[in-house]
């Protein structure tokens, strides 16, 4: 496992970094934990000419409080968000999604930020990032913006990043009553299956990773939901539901529902 | 109980291997070596239309790229067991070359190799070589191989049957048994398709001397001699004394390192070639697409109970799949290591198994711990569980009341079966009540009947077994189409100074040999541990050996070292009595030295060492030395036995099984280190755990292998196993030295089908009477939604 020739760049600012992506196009890509950059590296499956090291851009790793939002850089890797107070106290549901994704090692290394520009379709991170309607920050060539949760999203491993934008922080809204859950696939321990609901003012948001190609956000439910877990049963409504040797269509639609009800009455 | 003997003495190769000094194949450099990769064909099936390393040839660092036309293919991989059709014809055994020729027979089947200066420069250029292919139809299970029309595997014959085979009774007496029984229980499944997954993949260095015209091969397998043999004398042609076959710390084989493999072979011939070493090493990719799996069996059968529930008949059709060449053992596993383990612990008098064994366009198939067994155990396991519920009779009764009553094989002669083995001895009620008593079975039906209440889905599964290990005599493998002997070599130099080195064709890749063999020859010594080495894994020292797989090691490597123990003994005796001036009949032998009978003259075995190197003052006639080599040919298998219990509980909403409890009661004859043996059962229960609920190879319908990496093939994990509650009955193998049986298979052979029993007993109200393997939670989740 051995991976293709490539050059390597660490760079300590945003715009060394998007200088470098600019100068490089399509032969550069971002590293940050590289948990899901290296392997498909190694598998020959990916073969950058230049990675740009932005793991130790100063002020992207960092978890505050701005007003009443949790700002997390994008390089926070899933271990600092699982150990941060400031998550704990104001989030406790991210808590509770870092502590299910991969093991030591993986949350060690692999950050947010990385999750969600990979966009791997049963990846954990987008089901609570979907519910919370959190914001993603990035930066590009033209400037920086905010990239709804709703619209970030587009299919497997597509996201509304622009080529020449990096992810630097994602803006978390506090979560006072939400919760996490996730089927584990048996042999990656992805979400073959992953809901996130939260609750307010007697209403919900229910984000769903792992079902679809693409994660989204359970709309059918949220309308219908009474108070009661019975709006579960719409948990898949008008979504193409993925198929694997693990889960069938029937099968994965299934747990969405038993999640999305799970979630509704935790 | 000797000093060592029944004791737990921690693994003396746990010093290096916990402090990663381990010394494996790929740790090894040799000075100007070069590396390898394979170009491999992602096609099933293929003609191979053009092969062009005309730009990789050029590449950075490559030093050479042979591709099948090169001079390789002489004469192939060979298989070491024959089964012939039952009509008489000779096997049918395709030509397995190094490099494919012109046609491409399963995902991954090597191309060409690219031999460069780095390991990397080996991989850039292997993507530089175009081959260009024509995609043509596969099959890769083994019944829709038989049937009509379906994709040829080797043109050579009409239809893809390697051979097929029968045992047991007339086929009209067993079916006729069956059709007038009382109650007939039929089962149709897969015992499906599993990847080894040795922690340490394989790994090859081939060098050449020029000017010793010697090879040498570092190779990562269980058995360096048979590997020299074959490479030898049927793939490469070449003088068997001019190889040098090492194979030292090797991390783990389960089965898939005793065969002799291409990548070493061509390794080895292309090593003269381009004249410096040569390195390969698998990653996890190709060890998926090439290690030889195991299992991939489609069973039909059927078993016939009387009124009072005792078996009158058992009958199977098995399609066993061979994959795209013979392995090495390959048609032994669903014939011999199989069929004949078909009486199970059961006085059933009627037995017959079909086998039709078919290529298919998959990576071959060949022995997984257990090998043939473990697939015997959970058909007749499932079979007779299965029954029990049909027939509204407790399992656990309808074990005891239908098992082969006790013998020890002294008092008592072993039990012939109906399927050629005469088992050596065996206590099977007190096994199972042992079990049941653990596990406290009558207590766990009442918690059941409660938890159903409350919609908890708990079950329970028994599991009994019997294996047989150690295959021989040689003489009647030869007989059964084994291509060598199954005999083991056991070489005991005494150094000069009394201390001891010990060369076993045995090979350990995780067993502790080390360990467990320094414990049982000091202690047959009277000597201190320390005192005594074991080398294996080097065809340069050790005279000859069979290697390490079956659970063979202790049973026949550690009778060869027995045997040269008692010539030891013996010839020092007569040193001892020359020096202590009595006669030989008048000594004995304890403790680390002999003595006079009644008086306290004595002398000790150092001395006596010592005295056999200088022989100054030396009785007549005595040759100097002491240094014996012994061939031990058992007369029998042995035949260790047990009763696995699992308790698991289903989840009702998701089918996610969960296992609660697990039981191991073994019996594996004497116990030399109880640890190691734990250990051994450990390993074993898990990986029989991982085929019962995770693990699976998947081809799809073009054969590509879909769960080829971690993310998509599911190993078992800490958190999927329960605590292990292991205990023991004792039942001595009656026919070697040490009255040992073996260890190494038994978890793998005795869980899987206690797991899918415990399955299928906790939805069993719901009207589930079987679920394929592995039980995954979509699996469980339909069956429930079926009924
Ligand atoms: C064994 C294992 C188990 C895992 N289990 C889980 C699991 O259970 N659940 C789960 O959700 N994930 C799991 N993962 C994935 C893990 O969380 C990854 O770390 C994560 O998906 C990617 O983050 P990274 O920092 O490693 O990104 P990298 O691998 O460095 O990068 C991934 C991609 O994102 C791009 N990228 C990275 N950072 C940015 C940025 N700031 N802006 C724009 N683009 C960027 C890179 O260019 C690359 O294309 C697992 C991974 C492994 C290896």
């Amino acid at each position: 496992m051995i991976p293709a020739k490539f050059d390597y760049k660490k760079v300590s600012s945003i715009s060394e970094a998007l200088e470098l992506l600019a100068k490089h196009g399509d032969d550069a890509k971002l590293l940050a934990g590289g948990h899901s950059l290296i392997p498909a590296m190694k598998l020959r499956l990916n073969q950058p000419e230049i990675l740009i090291d932005i793991s130790q851009i100063a002020g992207m790793n960092t978890i505050k409080m701005d007003g009443d939002e949790i700002v997390i850089g994008a390089n926070c890797t899933h271990h600092q968000i699982l150990t941060s107070d400031v998550v704990k106290q104001n989030a406790k549901m991210l808590t509770e999604v870092a502590k299910m994704i991969g093991d030591i090692q993986v949350r060690n290394r692999g950050t947010i930020g990385g999750s969600l520009a990979h966009s791997d379709p049963s990846a954990d991170w987008p089901a609570s990032v979907l519910a919370a309607d959190a914001k993603i920050e990035v930066e590009g060539k033209s400037g920086e913006r905010t990239i709804a949760a709703t619209d970030f999203f587009q299919g497997i491993f597509t996201t509304a990043l622009e080529d020449d934008e990096i992810i630097t922080a994602i803006r978390f809204p506090k979560i006072a009553d939400g919760n996490y859950q996730k089927f584990f696939q048996s042999a990656s321990r992805f979400a073959i299956a992953g809901v996130a609901v939260i609750k307010f003012g007697g209403k919900v948001r229910v984000g769903v990773t792992g079902v679809s190609d693409t994660p989204y956000r359970a709309s059918a439910v949220e309308a219908a939901y009474d108070g009661t877990s019975s709006a579960a049963a719409l948990a898949v409504d008008g979504v193409e539901v993925m198929s694997d040797h693990f889960a069938g269509e029937e099968y994965r639609s299934h747990l969405a529902k038993v999640l999305v009800k799970k979630a509704l009455e935790s | 109980m000797g000093t060592y003997i029944g004791q737990s003495v921690k693994r003396r190769e746990d010093a290096r291997f916990l402090k990663g000094a381990g010394k494996y194949t790929d740790d090894i450099k040799l000075p100007k070596m070069t590396h390898s990769a394979f170009v491999r064909s992602p096609y099933a099936h293929a003609k191979i239309l053009s092969v062009d390393i005309s730009t990789a040839k050029n590449a950075d660092g490559v030093v050479a790229i042979f591709t099948g036309s090169d001079g390789c293919n002489a004469f192939g991989i060979p298989t070491g067991w024959q089964v012939d059709f039952k009509n008489g014809d000779t096997m049918r055994e395709p030509k397995h070359p190094l490099l494919a020729i012109d046609k491409i027979k399963h995902v991954g089947e090597a191309v060409a190799i690219v031999i460069a200066e780095t390991q990397a420069q080996a991989r850039d250029a292997v993507q530089l070589v175009e081959v260009e292919y024509e995609e043509l139809p596969c099959v890769t299970d083994p019944e829709k191989a038989m049937a009509k029309g379906a994709p040829q595997v080797h043109d050579e014959w009409t239809d893809n049957r390697s051979f097929d085979w029968c045992i047991g009774n007339d086929r009209a007496d067993v079916e006729a048994a069956i059709a007038g029984a009382h109650h007939v229980t039929e089962m149709e499944f897969v015992n499906h398709r599993l990847a080894p997954n040795a922690i340490e993949p394989r790994s090859y260095i081939a060098d050449y001397d020029v000017n010793a015209d010697k090879y040498t091969l570092y190779t990562s397998t269980q058995n360096p001699h048979l590997i020299r043999l074959l490479m030898c004398a049927f793939t490469l042609g070449i003088p068997e004394h001019k190889v040098r076959v090492i194979s030292y710390d090797v991390g783990g084989g389960f089965g898939s390192k005793i065969y002799h493999y291409s990548e070493e072979a061509l390794l080895t011939w292309a090593a003269k070639e381009v004249g410096r070493p040569i390195k390969w090493t698998s990653d996890r990719s190709e060890a998926f697409l090439t290690d030889a799996h195991g299992r991939d069996h489609k069973v039909y059968a059927k078993m016939g109970f009387d009124k009072e529930g005792m078996i009158v008949g058992f009958l199977a059709d098995e399609f066993c799949a061979m994959g795209a060449y013979l392995s090495t053992f390959a048609p032994a596993v669903p014939t011999y290591l199989h069929g004949t383990l078909f009486q199970g612990l059961y006085t059933t008098p009627l037995i017959h198994l079909n086998v039709t064994a078919p290529f298919t366009h998959t990576v071959p198939v060949d022995a997984y711990r257990g090998a043939g067994r473990p697939e015997a155990t959970y058909l007749l396991e499932r079979i007779v569980s299965k029954g029990a519920k049909e027939m509204n009779i407790d399992p656990a009764e309808l074990r005891l009341k239908n098992f082969i009553a006790p013998f020890d094989g002294v008092k008592q002669p072993g039990y012939q079966t109906q399927v050629a083995l005469q088992y050596d001895s065996g206590d099977y009620h007190t096994i199972l009540k042992k079990g049941l008593e653990k596990v406290g079975y009558d207590d766990f039906r009442k918690e059941q009947a409660e938890a159903r209440k409350n919609g908890k889905l708990l079950g329970i599964g028994i599991s009994t077994y019997i294996e047989a290990c150690g295959i021989a005599p040689s003489a009647v493998v030869g007989s059964l189409g084994a291509r060598a002997g199954l005999y083991e070599v056991g070489h005991v130099r005494i150094q000069p100074t009394g201390k001891v080195s010990v060369f076993t064709g045995a090979h350990s890749h995780g067993q502790g040999h080390e360990t467990t063999f320094s414990q049982f020859v000091a202690d047959k010594l009277g000597i201190p541990m320390d005192d005594v080495d074991i080398i294996h894994g080097d065809t340069e020292h050790v005279a000859f050996g069979m290697g390490t797989y079956g659970s063979r090691s202790l049973a026949v490597g550690g009778s060869a070292i027995m045997k040269s123990i008692d010539k030891v003994l013996e010839k020092g005796a007569k040193i001892a009595a020359h020096k202590l001036e009595a006669a030989v009949e008048d000594l004995e032998y304890a403790e680390g030295k002999w003595t006079v009978k009644g008086t306290d003259k004595s002398i000790g075995f150092g001395d006596v060492a010592l005295t056999a190197y200088v022989p100054h003052d030396y009785p007549e006639g005595v040759e100097p030395g002491l240094d014996f080599s012994s061939f031990y040919d058992p007369t029998n298998f042995t035949y260790p036995f047990g009763c696995h219990i699992a308790i698991v509980e289903v989840d009702a909403d998701t089918g996610k099984v969960v296992i609660k409890r697990f039981v191991a009661v073994d019996d594996v004859g004497n116990v030399i280190n109880p640890m190691i043996v734990d250990g051994q059962i450990h390993g074993g229960v898990v990986q029989g755990i991982g085929q019962a609920l995770l693990e699976e190879v998947v081809y799809d319908e073009n054969g590509q292998m879909i769960s080829g990496s971690y993310m998509d093939y599911a190993m078992p994990r800490a958190d999927d196993v329960p605590m292990i509650e292991t205990d023991r009955t004792t039942t001595p193998c009656p026919h070697n030295p040490l009255g040992v049986k073996g260890a190494g298979e038994a978890g793998a052979i005795g869980s899987t089908p206690a797991v899918v029993n415990a399955v299928v007993d906790a939805l069993h109200h719901l009207g589930v009477t079987d679920i394929q393997m592995p039980v995954t939670p979509q699996r469980v989740w339909k069956a429930m939604q079926q009924n």
